[in-house]
């Protein structure tokens, strides 16, 4: 496979990875692993199959991974720097601080299935292989993250430590 | 008749034809509470996509288009540096057996067999990188014995990788490596020669894929060394000579 192919994916696979990380530098880190981990293993790749899908695969298992490593290195985790922020003087950028904050509080297993079928539009099916997970499983995600969200965001006063922005 | 969450999600992700989103729809006409539920759903993802659809027009940074780019290229020049060793190789070995090479001549074989030899590495192209240039700049001028200068060549496309230290006929000589944004690489073969030595013009060779431009200016053989057409080389060499002769 030409890896100019795996740069055409690079802006949806950051606007994934922003959504799921929360921070832009986390999120690129994300991207950056994930994209020297598709080159690297380029050949596994099944000509015909999505290579869309494929990435989100490989970027489920970075995410994954990091995230363990995190839990391995708490003091990472409790970077103030790594919390969402809340600037509270701009109307239309509070919205989209509410919203990464109340995604930053639901479980990861959920907002990864919020997200690849909110906002990158992939099927159950598709979702499901990416995540490695039966349909079901994602289904159930998806109710539950969902759900989730809508009262992490009509309940925003309920949203605990959230951080003002100076 | 209640409807399952299946159903009604896939109503939020417009997964139903026709038929079942006109079911959903007549069920949520009589089920306010689902109705609200499932309409904030679907604002769900109009504001995720307002949230973070602006990513997709950001410029990609160089470190992530580079992953994806440069290391396929520079992997393909690595591939082609070590065919590119082994044809060298050979051939030095062959002129070595047959004749014995004026000194210049010989000057540009092993610029030649250097950069085959050092060109692909991928993990130790240099002994000191570029990130410390005047400690390699110091350095290699002292084994060399002479006061020595790395060219820039930012304006050709190339920056320098760092350097090492090489045998050579007549003692140390210094090696220059530059890399442009695809990986490609050019050496920089710096020797000082022994007894004394006429200032040359440019000369070229080929050493198999290794286009070499060499020259002496004063004390010192220059041989630029690269896998690229003659006339790009030349323009390179041409900047190298006039930043050394200001």
């Amino acid at each position: 496979m030409n890896p100019e192919r795996i740069a055409e994916h690079i802006p949806r696979l950051r606007r994934y990875a922003r959504a799921l990380a929360g921070d832009q530098h986390a999120a690129d880190d994300l991207v950056q692993d994930t994209l020297e981990r598709a080159i690297n293993k380029r050949h596994l790749w099944r000509p015909g199959s999505d290579l869309r899908a494929w990435l989100f695969a490989i970027m489920h298992n970075v995410f994954v991974n990091q995230l363990r490593s995190r839990q391995a290195h708490p003091e990472d985790a409790l970077d103030d720097d790594a919390l969402p922020a809340v600037a509270p003087t701009d109307g239309a950028r509070l919205e989209i601080r509410d919203l990464q904050t109340a995604l930053a509080l639901l479980p990861p297993q959920q907002r990864e299935v919020v997200l690849l079928i909110g906002l990158e539009q992939l099927t159950y099916a598709e979702a499901s292989h990416a995540l490695g997970i039966p349909i079901g499983t994602v289904m159930s995600r998806l109710f539950r993250g969902r759900e989730r969200l809508r009262l992490l965001v009509t309940g925003a006063q309920s949203v605990p430590a959230l951080k003002i922005v100076k | 008749m209640k409807l399952s969450d299946n159903e009604l999600h896939a109503y939020v992700d417009d997964r139903l034809d026709a038929e079942s989103r006109r079911a959903v729809e007549a069920y949520l006409a009589q089920a306010p509470e689902d109705a609200a539920r499932f309409a904030a759903y679907r604002e769900q993802n109009a504001a995720l996509h307002a949230a973070f659809d602006p990513v997709l027009d950001e410029p990609v940074p160089d470190g992530l288009r580079h992953i994806s780019t440069t290391r396929h290229a520079a992997r393909v020049a690595v591939a082609a540096g070590w065919l590119a060793l082994g044809a060298v190789i050979g051939w030095f070995a062959n002129s070595l057996l047959t004749d014995r090479p004026h000194a210049l001549m010989s000057f540009s074989r092993q610029a030649a067999l250097a950069h085959a030899v050092y060109s692909p590495e991928v993990r130790h192209p240099v002994e000191v990188g570029a990130a410390e240039q005047e400690h390699l700049v110091n350095w290699l001028s002292k084994r060399v014995g002479a006061k020595l200068r790395a060219p820039v060549l930012t304006a050709e496309g190339y920056e320098l990788v760092g350097g090492r230290l090489l045998p050579g006929e007549s003692g140390a000589v210094a090696q220059f490596m530059y890399q442009d944004g695809k990986g490609k690489r050019l050496t920089l073969y710096v020797s000082r020669l022994a007894g004394k030595q006429r200032d040359t013009a440019f000369r070229f060779s080929q050493e198999e894929k290794v286009s070499v431009f060499y020259w002496i200016d004063g004390a010192l053989g220059y041989a630029l060394s690269g896998e690229l057409p003659k006339a790009d080389l030349l323009n390179v060499a041409t900047t190298v000579y006039k930043q050394l002769n200001p």
